[in-house]
Parts: structure tokens; sequence; C-alpha cells
């Protein structure tokens, strides 16, 4: 049990993490100043999200790591997040339906989780929420502009949306240790999410014109470990320093 | 209509006076120029150093240094919107003068023009680059423009605390392997003379600052400033254990100052035309980002006069 704790908690924290690193990628490069800030605000709340959750997995692990030693030290196969959140930013309209897609299954997702009876996720999720809120405004928002705005933007989202819907269904796959996070009430029932999902994408999809993929074809895999080509990318950047210079203190 | 000698005397009488000016208020035609060249380039170094920093937020190496780095960049872009705002307050729009960035019309800061090889570098534009930007900004919150003031009084706050981030940086690097002082030594090898570059040409070649000094937007020359500046980084690289690359740095009893080796202004001047080791791809990356967000700020305008005629109808329906 205390095995599936630990990887329910390194899933969130590396969803949030990665997701937060994609988004870091845009900073200095926005479409606008404004957008520019905002992504990088929402990035930083993800890493923010992502240190207390490693902080909380080393803990649960006990075995003297730190949130650096669990975010810089593993390989990809360990990695637990959702093959969503690693897909690469493309433009920003790819970048805004990728959020969106993530951002209203966050939402419904720490909604739940705040009701965990494991206190410090519970915690963790009662601020990310509000956060999550904001995130899930913002990228509706961009989501229906885009959608509603010129031909060409709508070709472009449209174009995104379909490239993207194939990782959407993972995220509503349980697999063993949130099976077991579920049962004993720490973790949220993703199957009772999914509906509220549909509902949420389908309103904004209708408001935004934009039309929802037709294609049910699902990837997964991210959750046990199995990712896209993108993530060993990601990683050697990001681990770079981590494992250029061993041990060090920065 | 009014004498123009007569308005140009009352301010010039505000200006002796610490009246700040204020946007309605009459001003000569040159000080306006001089506040727009000054200001929109202010803004445009703002946002063009995002991007030596940017370099690194996907290879910083701890989360903590990641999350800093990042909130130090939305920072910068931050004082870019507070500074296009203050410009605007002169009568141009942002969209001209980001115009006069991609063409060469404008300038920025040369600095940006360096690359950031390293991760002490990040460190090393803590210190210097934002340690020598303050020297000049907590002159201009005295400046006589208002809103410029104002916008650095706000500013000021923000980038000392970048400085004592940068300096930490370097603080731990300092305490570290040999690896880790190695590559201190070399970023401060690097940004040293590039940092005193920033102050601008040597006063008795540059062209602005007389006339800035009569109208209070600037309050110290070019010269003062640097060696304002110099005087107080040879105690913090001391503590830093690292030698600051200028065998001519010596303590002037005489002058109460640190004297130091004459600026390479070959290079400066180098830099400054366009010659620098990343002038281009600076820009190219900025012209980039704009040209590709072009689709994104021409639908959102779309999609913002779609609803604004929807609202219309709406509203003449139910009368």
């Amino acid at each position: 049990m205390k095995n599936s704790l630990l990887n329910y908690t390194i899933h969130l924290a590396d969803n949030a993490h990665i997701l937060g690193h994609r988004l870091g990628e845009w900073c200095g490069h926005g479409p606008i100043l404004e957008q520019d800030i905002a992504m990088t605000n929402i990035s930083l709340d993800l890493i923010g999200q992502a240190r207390s959750l490693y902080q909380y997995a080393a803990e649960i692990e006990g075995r003297g790591r730190t949130e650096d030693d669990i975010a810089y030290l593993r390989d990809a196969w360990d990695f637990r997040n959702v093959l969503l959140v690693e897909q690469p930013n493309g433009d920003f309209g790819k970048t805004m339906v990728r959020q969106f897609l993530f951002d209203a299954y966050n939402f419904l997702f720490y909604k739940e989780l705040k009701n965990s009876n494991d206190q410090q996720l519970a915690a963790i999720a009662e601020k990310s929420l509000k956060e999550v809120t904001y995130h899930q405004r913002f990228s509706s928002e961009w989501v229906i502009r885009l959608g509603d705005g010129t031909e060409v933007s709508h070709e472009k989202v449209q174009n995104a949306l379909n490239d993207l819907w194939m990782y959407t269904g993972e995220l509503f796959v349980m697999n063993d240790f949130e099976k077991d996070m579920t049962n004993n009430g720490t973790g949220v029932d993703l199957e009772k999410l999914k509906p509220l999902w549909q509902e949420k994408v389908d309103y904004i999809l209708k408001t935004a014109t934009l039309a929802k993929p037709q294609n049910d074809w699902m990837q997964s895999g991210g959750k046990t470990g199995r990712h896209s080509e993108h993530l060993g990318f990601i990683l050697a950047e990001m681990q770079f320093m981590q494992k250029t210079y061993p041990g060090q203190v920065w | 209509m009014a004498d123009l000698n007569s308005l140009e005397a009352k301010f010039q009488e505000k200006i002796d006076n610490e009246i700040k000016i204020e946007p309605k208020d009459w001003m000569p035609e040159k000080y306006r120029q001089t506040l727009i060249r000054q200001i929109s380039q202010h803004a445009h170094s703002e946002v063009v150093g995002m991007l030596p920093e940017g370099n690194w937020i996907t290879r910083a190496p701890s989360l903590r240094r990641k999350v800093a780095l990042l909130a130090k960049i939305q920072d910068e872009a931050g004082h870019g919107l507070y500074l296009y705002s203050a410009a605007e307050t002169l009568g141009v729009e942002r969209d001209d003068l980001i115009e006069q960035l991609h063409t060469g019309k404008a300038k920025y800061s040369s600095i940006f023009n360096y690359p950031t090889l390293t991760w002490a570098d990040i460190g090393a534009v803590g210190w210097l680059v934002d340690g020598a930007a303050i020297m000049n900004q907590v002159m201009l919150t005295r400046t006589s423009y208002g809103p410029y003031s104002r916008a650095m009084v706000r500013i000021c706050k923000e980038e000392s605390f970048h400085q004592r981030q940068g300096y930490e940086i370097l603080l731990t690097l300092s305490r570290g392997s040999e690896d880790q002082k190695r590559m201190l030594q070399d970023a401060v090898n690097r940004f040293w003379w590039p940092s005193l570059m920033m102050f601008g040409p040597s006063d008795k070649d540059s062209v602005h600052t007389a006339q800035a000094m009569k109208w209070k937007i600037k309050r110290k020359t070019n010269d003062e400033l640097r060696q304002q500046f110099v005087d107080v980084c040879v105690d913090q690289a001391r503590i830093l254990g690292v030698t600051l690359p200028d065998p001519n740095l010596k303590w002037n009893e005489e002058r109460g100052h640190y004297d130091f080796s004459e600026i390479d202004w070959d290079e400066f001047w180098n830099v400054v035309k366009g010659n620098g080791p990343c002038n281009k791809q600076r820009m190219d990356a900025r012209i980039k980002a704009h040209e590709e967000g072009a689709w994104v700020r021409e639908a959102a305008m779309a999609y913002a006069e779609k609803q604004a005629k929807r609202r219309k109808e709406e509203t003449t329906q139910v009368a």
C-alpha cells in the first residue's frame, strides 16, 4: 500500500512537473507579452505543485532522498506522467489545447482529491485547486477565442485537437496504484470523473465551434512508464546539470 | 498662443524645483522624444533580456532554482509591460515601438548580446548585470518624468531581489566543488567588462548626457555610475573568492575610489552596431515570436469583434 501511495504521489508530481517544464519552454517566446507572463505563471504553479508532491513522495519513501533526487535522477521508465503532458508545445494553439484538455481533467481531479483521507494530499489538492481553477479558465478562454477567431486560427486549433485527442483516454484509465488508492479512500475514482470531463469538453468545443474528434483509438502507457519519444529529450535537457556534476549543491 | 520661450522657462522651472512632469503637462518636443527613446530602449532591454536567462530554464540544476529563474524572467516581462505603458503616456503605441526594435531603429542594452554559456552565468547576470542596472534605475526613481519615475520605484524593488538571488547562486558555487568554482570564475571573467559597458559611453563621448542632466532625466553621468558600480563590486568579489579580470584594479586613496582599466571601446561600439556574439540570435528570436504570434493576435481581435457584434445584436433584440 505504501508503494501505491508513493507511485500515486509521484504520478501526480510528474504530471505537474512535465507540463510545467513544457510551459517553461515558452518563456520569452510567447505571441504576446501578456500571454508570455500568463504561461510562465501557470508553469510556476505547476512546478510548485510538483515540488510539494515530490517532497511528500520523498517523505513516504523514507530513504533520505530529496525532491531533486526524485525529479532529476530517474530515467524515463520511472516517470509516471500521462503522455498528454509530455507532447511538444507546437504553436500557441496546440499548447492551449493540450493545456485545456489537461486542466479540465486536473480541475475535476483536485476537486475530488480535496476529500482524500490522506491529509497531505488533501491539503496539496486544496491549494492546487485554486490555481487550477484559474488555469482552466485561461486555457478554455483561449480555445474558444482561437476556435471562434479567424479561419486560420480555427484550422490550427482543430488540427491540434485532432492530434492530441488520442492522449486523452489515458487520463481515465486506472492502473494498479490508482485502483489501490481509490479502494482505500485516498485516491480519486477516475471513472466518475470521465462523464464530467466529457461534458465540460463538449461544452467548450461547441462554444469554440470546434468539432470533437471522432477517432476513439487512445494511446496510453505514461502512467506505467512507457512514454512517447519526447520524454527522453525533455529529461536529457532537464537533468543535464545533475548528471554532469553529480552530488553538488546548487 | 502662449509664447514658446515662456513655456520652456516654466517647464525648466518645474524641473529645477523638483516638480514631476506629468503626461498632460506641456513639455519640449525634444524632452518627449528623449524620453520615448530612453523608456522604449529600457522596455526593449527587459524583453530581450528574457532570452539569455530563458536559455537556462529547462536546464536549471534544481527545482528551487528553476522556480526562482522562471519568476525572475516573468518579472522582467512585467517590467517590459510597465515601461511600454509609461512610454505610451507620451503618445506612442507599443506596436510601433516593437516595430522599431525589430527593424533595428531602436536599441536595447548590449549586454544581452552576450551568451549565457553555463549555469554560473545565471548568477553572474543577477549579480553584475542586474547590479549595474540597479545603479542606473535607482537614479531613475528620481527622474523628472512622473510615470517613468513611478515605474522605476516598482522595478527597483524587484531588481534588488534579483540581484541578491544572483549573488546567492554565485555564493553557493563559491562554496562548492572545483568545477563549480571554475564555472564561477569563468562567468565573472566573461561578464565583468560587458557589465561595465552597460553604463554607456564615457562622459566625454556621450551625446545625450548634458541635456538629459539639465532636464533631470538623468541625475548622474555614465562615468559616475560606472565608478560607483566598480566600488561596490570589489568587496562583493572578495567574498566570492573571485578575481575581477582587470590587473589595474586598485584602491586610489586620493580619489577615494578604485582605479580601473580603460574599457575596450572598440568592442563596445562593435556590439552596439550589431556585431556582438548574439545580436542576430536575439533579434531573430524576438522577430520569430512576434511573427509566429501574428495569427494569435489576429484571432483574438476577430473574436473580440464578433463578441461585440453579438452583444449589440442581443441588446437590439431586447429593445
